[in-house]
């Protein structure tokens, strides 16, 4: 188990080690086929891993550990527990998925060879942040994924692409470099970076002032990463602007990173200093899930709205409820937390899957350029979107549904040294934000898939969309597949999460 | 007090590094004489092998057990203002090859190295005396080697002269071009200026003490001070840090560097921003953390100021700069702010503790650095715009070039600067000035911003500014390969150069 969990960072570092390797020509030619390879078998070692994880142990299974530089006590350890493994499933997944979708539609605007190597060297970031259990490599990993990502949204980006990659960048860096000062102030008083150290220790090292110091930095580094409100503005722009993969790994992945760190890091490593910070945690989710619902209505309601940058705001309505589930404390709401993470990361997915697909035929994504009567134009295409939104709405029997919901009841009985009034309240605000949500994703539907086709004098000829190809169908079943396992099945993912949390909540 | 205890015992072994160089360069200053035009370039070849040559004996002095020559014995040690008088009086050497010492000549020997490497192929395209040249840097060199093993003010003051005074003529060696003359006279001005300020200082200090060697100073500035001496002491300890704050161009001592560096020939930019920048914090670091350890209490606050100041003006400033090498002084000076953090602990055990982050700092510093103004010098203009698109015609220079700015940033892969930034960050943390960590958390933004577009610029689609050079010679090629492998090597394996000292 120990080579598995190393050869998922070293398979995608080998693709690209080949990619330069092969000549130059050859090298373009075959490069998103072989970022394909390198991710199928990526996802092939995930799998194994998934079946080789004992599920009634806890802690860290497989174990890498090696002792880096001694100077600053940093450890290259890496492992694997109920928490993780879901997220390093999904990426694996996602990842693939991508670069699959990427033999056919590789983005525009520049060479495919250095389009493979930065969506590989993302794999490495992403996978290694879910792996890495020290704190300084859990750093380096987070920092990995910066660069890609930036370069793919400046380079391969629509609009105002430079502009938006500078702003998530620098964004996300300042959350980050905030962030380790967090870990120092915690390495100060324990001398450790060694995640189950701290977590079984730091709550008893680290003074309750200085604990509220770091959990502040480090918190604001998650935060901007999740994004949580008025944290968020990188976001909207950057999804806008990233081509249709970025946009995929952007929301199904890298914002993932922000609630695991909440989840893995900052709970558990500073309890003492949670529940001061809790409530504003939960506060800000709430009224980012009104905000972002909102915003969502205010676009659909405009004819030149775009439907890429209402997903990227309905994404923060929905990591508000996750905010909620975790500023809850107590082990539902963080399983809530993880639920809804993973169910994001599936049904956002495919809807920016979807709209990339609607960008490559009418190369917009602006809902007047989309035009109407997508179910008349495209019947199994309009079929797969109502059905992505009725995910995203939280349908019960799909994904969305069972994160939300437990973020809800989670908020009702929050842990304890939290005032449950206050809770209740924005458990309620909360689920008038579920309705929000319910009318903009049902308006995006009726703007879309119904109504009848434009006529001649309504405006100058309506898009045609041709149907879903064969690629298109073969990435986004195994989406659609999971969305209704989780959704059916919810005891699938909460049964690996559970004894997890369980531990990790246990001095909370 | 007999005369036989007044003479001094030399190791020449501790002296050889200096000696070597100092030798040296007037081997190199004579042989050129005698060299006919064509064979004068050799006179690079013999620098770089007495740059080599003083390395050997340094290295056979590693891991540096502490050693002193030119020592006083106790017995002449002004002990008149101390009650009770200490049993066991600290060392009084004037010269010391410990663990610190060594280090510091490895990096300015290095450092000097591939700036000899850079310059190589440049002597004639810049019309520089090739004597003249060597023998001037190695002298500065010199300088900095004794600096580094200097544990006594008046030492320290030699040998900073010495380091400086060569380095005036360097700036100004292009004597055709009117900015190389006005930066050296700049650079001259403000040098001797901050000089004066600084013998002030050291007067001011010896006049409360009576002594000048380091052990001796810190005893008597760890009395209860009292009085109007008290004054004095803390106007001479301040004034003799400005001196230092001029050297390593801290804000607001900083007014010549940009100036300087641009009109210097680029080796020597390249030769102040690193290797005459470590002589400045190695005096810093032991005066603060030894002759006025005492008043740590004191110099911490005044230098976490600095830090702050420094790296915010040089980051903010490089902003705004169009051409290379101007931004690259800007971004020294905010990277000068970040090294000094870790010397602003206010107590002794959080300064000793965390003073190592600081030269693991200026050794990473040193390779990414240089290896930047290498890159520069290959490109030949300094125009940022002559940047964009250099990767279609140039995809190693800058691949090379990209990986030292990310260094710079501390942004992966550039790792090197990540840890480097990583381990002063924690020096912040440990010494409780969480907000000088945020202040430079905030700055390591900034500074990205300009470092990352200058990359992206890179990669850009060339533009009608693009530079149009061929295959760089092989010296400077050898000279960024060399710097590019140790940048790979600390991103890797950062434990030799964080755990040095």
């Amino acid at each position: 188990m120990n080579a598995l969990l190393l050869a998922t960072l070293l398979v995608p570092l080998a693709g690209i080690a080949v990619l330069y390797l092969i000549p130059g020509a050859t090298a373009e030619r075959v490069a998103t086929r072989l970022g394909f390879y390198a991710g199928a078998v990526v996802l092939a070692l995930t799998i194994a891993l998934a079946c080789l994880f004992d599920y009634t142990k806890t802690g860290y299974q497989g174990r890498v550990d090696w002792n880096w530089v001694p100077a600053l006590h940093i450890r290259f350890q890496l492992g694997v527990d109920g928490i993780s493994l879901p997220l390093v499933l999904l990426t694996a997944l996602l990842s693939a998925l991508c670069f699959f979708y990427s033999i056919r539609h590789a983005p525009e605007g520049g060479s495919q060879k250095a389009y493979t190597a930065l969506l590989l060297t993302l794999e490495i970031g992403m996978l290694g942040t879910f792996l890495a259990a020290d704190l300084i490599l859990f750093f380096i990993f987070f920092e990995i994924v910066l660069l890609p990502m930036w370069a793919l949204i400046a380079t391969w980006g629509s609009g105002d692409a430079k502009a938006a990659a500078t702003k998530f960048i620098l964004y996300t860096l300042l959350g980050s470099a905030v962030m380790v000062v967090g870990f120092l102030v915690v390495f100060a008083y324990t001398d450790s970076f060694d995640l189950a150290w701290l977590t079984a220790h730091a709550r008893t090292d680290v003074p309750k002032g200085a604990a509220l110091t770091a959990f502040a930095l480090i918190g604001l580094g998650f935060a901007v990463k999740t994004p949580m409100f008025p944290l968020h503005t990188w976001l909207p722009d950057a999804h806008t602007a990233a081509p249709t993969t970025g946009s995929v790994l952007l929301a199904g992945v890298l914002l993932k990173m922000g609630t695991y760190g909440f989840v893995r890091i900052a709970v558990p490593v500073l309890p003492q200093a949670a529940p001061t910070y809790a409530p504003a945690l939960a506060a800000f989710g709430v009224v980012g899930v009104i905000y972002g619902s909102l915003a969502c209505l205010a676009i659909v309601r405009k004819p030149d709205g775009d439907l890429k940058r209402l997903i990227a705001y309905s994404s923060i309505g929905h990591m508000g409820f996750v905010l909620l589930g975790i500023g809850s404390l107590t082990t539902v709401g963080m399983n809530a937390a993880l639920f809804a993470s993973v169910a994001h990361g599936l049904i956002t997915g495919l809807l920016f899957f979807l709209v990339g697909g609607l960008k490559v035929r009418l190369h917009s994504a602006r809902l007047d350029d989309i035009g109407r009567a997508l179910y008349r134009k495209a019947p199994k295409y309009g079929v797969l979107l109502a059905f992505a939104a009725m995910a995203s709405l939280g349908l019960p029997g799909l994904a969305g549904f069972w994160g939300e919901v437990l973020a809800l009841f989670s908020a009702i009985r929050p842990g304890s040294g939290l005032t449950q009034g206050s809770y209740i309240a924005m458990a309620a605000i909360a689920a008038a934000g579920l309705v929000l949500t319910a009318t903009y994703l049902l308006a995006v539907v009726r703007r879309v898939c119904m109504g009848p086709p434009a006529t001649a004098g309504e405006s100058a000829g309506d898009s045609t969309v041709t149907e879903l190809t064969a690629v298109e169908t073969a990435t986004w079943t195994p989406l659609v597949l999971l969305t209704l396992a989780t959704g059916l099945w919810p005891a699938l993912l909460l049964g690996i999460t559970n004894p997890a949390v369980r531990v990790l909540m246990k001095g909370v | 007090m007999t005369v036989a205890s007044l003479v001094q015992n030399i190791s020449y072994a501790q002296i050889a590094a200096p000696l070597v160089v100092a030798g040296g360069a007037l081997a190199v200053l004579i042989t050129e004489l005698f060299l006919p035009p064509r064979f004068k370039q050799a006179v690079s070849w013999l620098s770089l092998a007495v740059l080599a040559g003083a390395a050997a004996p340094d290295l056979a002095l590693w891991p540096g057990r502490t050693r002193g020559t030119f020592c006083m014995p106790p017995s002449v040690i002004n002990v008149s203002s101390l009650s009770p008088i200490p049993k066991n009086l600290p060392g009084s050497c004037s010269y010391v090859a410990d663990r610190f010492t060594l280090l510091f000549q490895f990096i300015a020997l290095a450092g000097a190295f591939v700036v000899v490497l850079m310059s190589v192929s440049s002597m004639k395209r810049d019309r520089v005396p090739t004597g003249e040249y060597h023998f001037l840097l190695l002298s500065s060199v010199a300088g900095v080697l004794v600096l580094a093993g200097s544990r006594d003010l008046i030492s320290l003051t030699i040998a900073l002269e010495t380091v400086s005074l060569p380095a005036f003529a360097l700036v100004g060696l292009k004597r055709w071009s009117g900015r190389s003359s006005e930066a050296a006279l700049k650079f001259f001005l403000v040098s001797v200026a901050s000089t004066a300020v600084m013998l002030f200082g050291i007067s001011l200090v010896y006049g409360a003490t009576g002594n000048v060697h380091f052990g001796p100073v810190a005893l008597h500035l760890a009395q209860p001070l009292t009085g109007p001496v008290r004054h004095l002491v803390y106007l001479g300890v301040g004034l003799t840090l400005v001196g230092f704050a001029f050297k390593v161009s801290a804000v607001p001592f900083h007014f010549w560097t940009p100036d300087t560096y641009a009109g210097a020939p680029v080796p020597i930019a390249a030769y102040l921003s690193v290797v005459s920048k470590a002589a400045g914090f190695a005096g810093l670091i032991l005066l603060t953390g030894t002759a006025f350890s005492p008043l740590l209490n004191k110099t911490g606050p005044l230098l976490a100021v600095l830090a702050a100041l420094t790296m915010s003006i040089g980051n903010l400033v490089a902003l705004r700069q169009t051409d290379a090498v101007r931004l690259l002084a800007w971004s020294t000076i905010g990277q000068a702010g970040y090294i000094l953090v870790p010397l602003a602990a206010h107590d002794p055990q959080s300064y000793s503790k965390h003073v190592d982050a600081s030269i693991a700092y200026l050794i990473m510093y040193a390779a990414m650095n240089l290896g930047a103004f290498a890159v520069v010098h290959s490109v030949r203009s300094t125009s940022l715009e002559a940047y964009r698109g250099l990767a279609k015609t140039r995809p190693l220079a800058s691949a090379a070039l990209a990986f030292f700015l990310l260094c710079l940033a501390g942004l992966p892969p550039g790792v090197m600067g990540l840890f480097a930034k990583v381990a002063v960050f924690g020096a912040a943390a440990g010494s409780h000035l969480v907000w000088l960590a945020v202040v430079m958390a905030v700055n390591v933004v900034i500074a990205l911003y300009y470092y990352l577009s200058w990359t992206a610029r890179l990669f850009a689609t060339p533009g009608e500014l693009t530079a149009s050079v061929g295959r760089s010679p092989t010296t400077l090629r050898f000279a960024i390969g060399l710097t590019v492998l140790v940048a790979v090597v600390f991103s890797v394996w950062p434990q030799p150069a964080l755990g040095a000292f």
